[in-house]
């Protein structure tokens, strides 16, 4: 089997395994959308106040939403030895392992694209910054699986690795959160957002060339 | 023909032996605590007594003397850990995963006297304990970092699992620092924030800086110290069951 066969077949797998427990899918967009609701409860419904948080708020709930998706992006796999088979294939787990946050994201990541242009509705986010909105969902959502899936990888072994997690992956996620909320807040000024979204340009293909090298590593040692 | 002079290499190689390891830090430990405490007196006595006062911030400024220092030694002690966590997981050495998980608490504490002191200091001269300021913010984020490498660490049973797990994590951390460094400085003055009077950067005097240099070599010695006690005692609950830890605790008893 050539290496992009096996590449598209993991993808395949994982879209199917998804496909066949589509409640989990529903999962991170419905706590992404109930994250955002919690806002303008939490700090009252002005509209001003709102619009002005909003890049923020959309920001911070879809980072918590990928964040809490990614146990399921290695446990399955984990648990019943599917993992250690890859481990054991001809092929270098690193694509493997990338193949699998692919299709990750393509499961968790793509579905809060989805539901994003309604919530910029709820808080009132002006129309001129939900072009903005979706491009740096498009760029950002995946190094959220990419960067997460190093913290996965290093945590999958431990019984109570949740919380762990989030204090691994948290940190990381920061200059994420900078530039994509910030584009976002400038779009809806009105102002040229060009930096900002070339910047999260080159974290994801930097990010896409060097997580799953740590990721794989970190698996052969929870593995073995 | 290897680069490195072989005297230098056979020293190397004599380290990964943790026996050896463990007689030579024995010996190191008390010049160093020699030279500790000489640098740490004169960093002090030149800092706090010689050194002139400040014409805009009068002796309020004094507390540089721990605060730079310690930001200093939370990056450096970082990067310490990342090599020999490098250095662990390329050669299988013991002796590097012992010395990248014993920094990481004294990492974390320098981060946090950094932090403390520099709000102790944003008092009287900002007005207020916090500003998020780009370098107070980088720095919070240090924090979480080193305390997810020691929560890491402490929740794998198998300590040799944990130490490669936690080098992965410092190489990971190290590549970041600096985009979360630069992040963050960009926010920040994208944002303009609250228009706190931030300090220019006079030129130091060099009656001030001579004690601060003093002072960051004496921290440098301190890691040193801290750094070899925890990794004794790392090492000897790691090889418990070797013959070179009975043959110790039965001098000892």
């Amino acid at each position: 089997m050539s290496l992009s066969t096996a590449f598209f077949a993991v993808i395949r797998r994982d879209l199917i395994l998804a496909f066949r427990r589509r409640a989990e899918i529903a999962n991170p967009v419905f706590f992404f959308i109930l994250v955002v609701t919690l806002f303008p409860l939490g700090v009252g419904a002005n509209p001003k106040l709102l619009q002005a948080i909003a890049p923020g708020i959309i920001w911070v709930s879809a980072l918590l939403a990928v964040m809490l998706s990614l146990d399921s992006l290695f446990r399955s796999d984990f648990d019943d030895g599917s993992l250690e088979q890859m481990l054991l294939s001809s092929h270098p787990l690193t694509v493997l392992v990338f193949a699998k946050i692919v299709a990750h994201w393509l499961v968790t990541g793509l579905p809060l694209l989805v539901v994003a242009p309604l919530l910029a509705i709820f808080l009132g986010l002006p129309e001129q910054a939900w072009g903005t909105l979706m491009l740096t969902l498009v760029l950002a959502t995946p190094v959220l699986s990419l960067i997460g899936s190093i913290g996965v990888s290093l945590t999958i072994g431990l019984r109570r690795g949740g919380m762990i997690l989030s204090l691994l992956v948290l940190p990381l996620y920061v200059p994420v959160l900078i530039f994509a909320s910030n584009a976002v807040d400038m779009a809806s000024n009105g102002l040229a957002v060009d930096p900002q979204i070339n910047i999260l340009i080159a974290v994801f293909f930097m990010s896409v060339v060097l997580a799953p090298l740590p990721a794989a590593a970190a698996i052969k040692m929870s593995i073995t | 023909m290897s680069i490195v002079p072989a005297p230098l290499l056979r020293f190397y190689h004599r380290m990964a032996s943790p026996p050896h390891f463990y007689s030579f830090t024995d010996k190191l430990l008390p010049w160093f605590v020699v030279i500790f405490v000489l640098l740490v007196v004169a960093g002090l006595y030149g800092g706090l007594y010689l050194a002139p006062t400040d014409y805009q911030q009068g002796d309020s400024y004094r507390i540089i003397y721990i605060h730079v220092p310690a930001a200093w030694m939370s990056l450096f002690i970082y990067v310490v850990m990342a090599i020999s966590g490098a250095i662990g997981l390329i050669w299988r050495m013991k002796i590097a995963d012992v010395v990248a998980i014993s920094s990481a608490p004294i990492g974390a504490s320098f981060t946090l006297i950094a932090l403390v002191t520099g709000s102790l200091w944003g008092k009287p001269m900002w007005g207020t304990w916090w500003v998020w300021d780009a370098r107070l913010t980088s720095e919070l984020i240090l924090l979480f970092l080193y305390l997810g490498v020691i929560s890491l660490y402490g929740a794998i049973e198998d300590k040799r699992t944990a130490s490669r797990a936690v080098s992965i994590l410092a190489l990971v951390g190290v590549v970041n620092i600096p985009i979360i460094h630069y992040s963050v400085e960009w926010w920040n003055t994208l944002h303009q924030g609250p228009t706190v009077a931030k300090m220019g950067k006079p030129s130091m005097h060099i009656d001030m800086l001579i004690p601060l240099l003093l002072m960051a070599t004496a921290f440098k010695f301190y890691y040193a110290i801290a750094m070899m006690l925890a990794a004794k005692v790392e090492l000897l609950s790691r090889e418990q069951n070797s013959q070179w830890v009975k043959k110790i605790v039965e001098e000892k008893s």
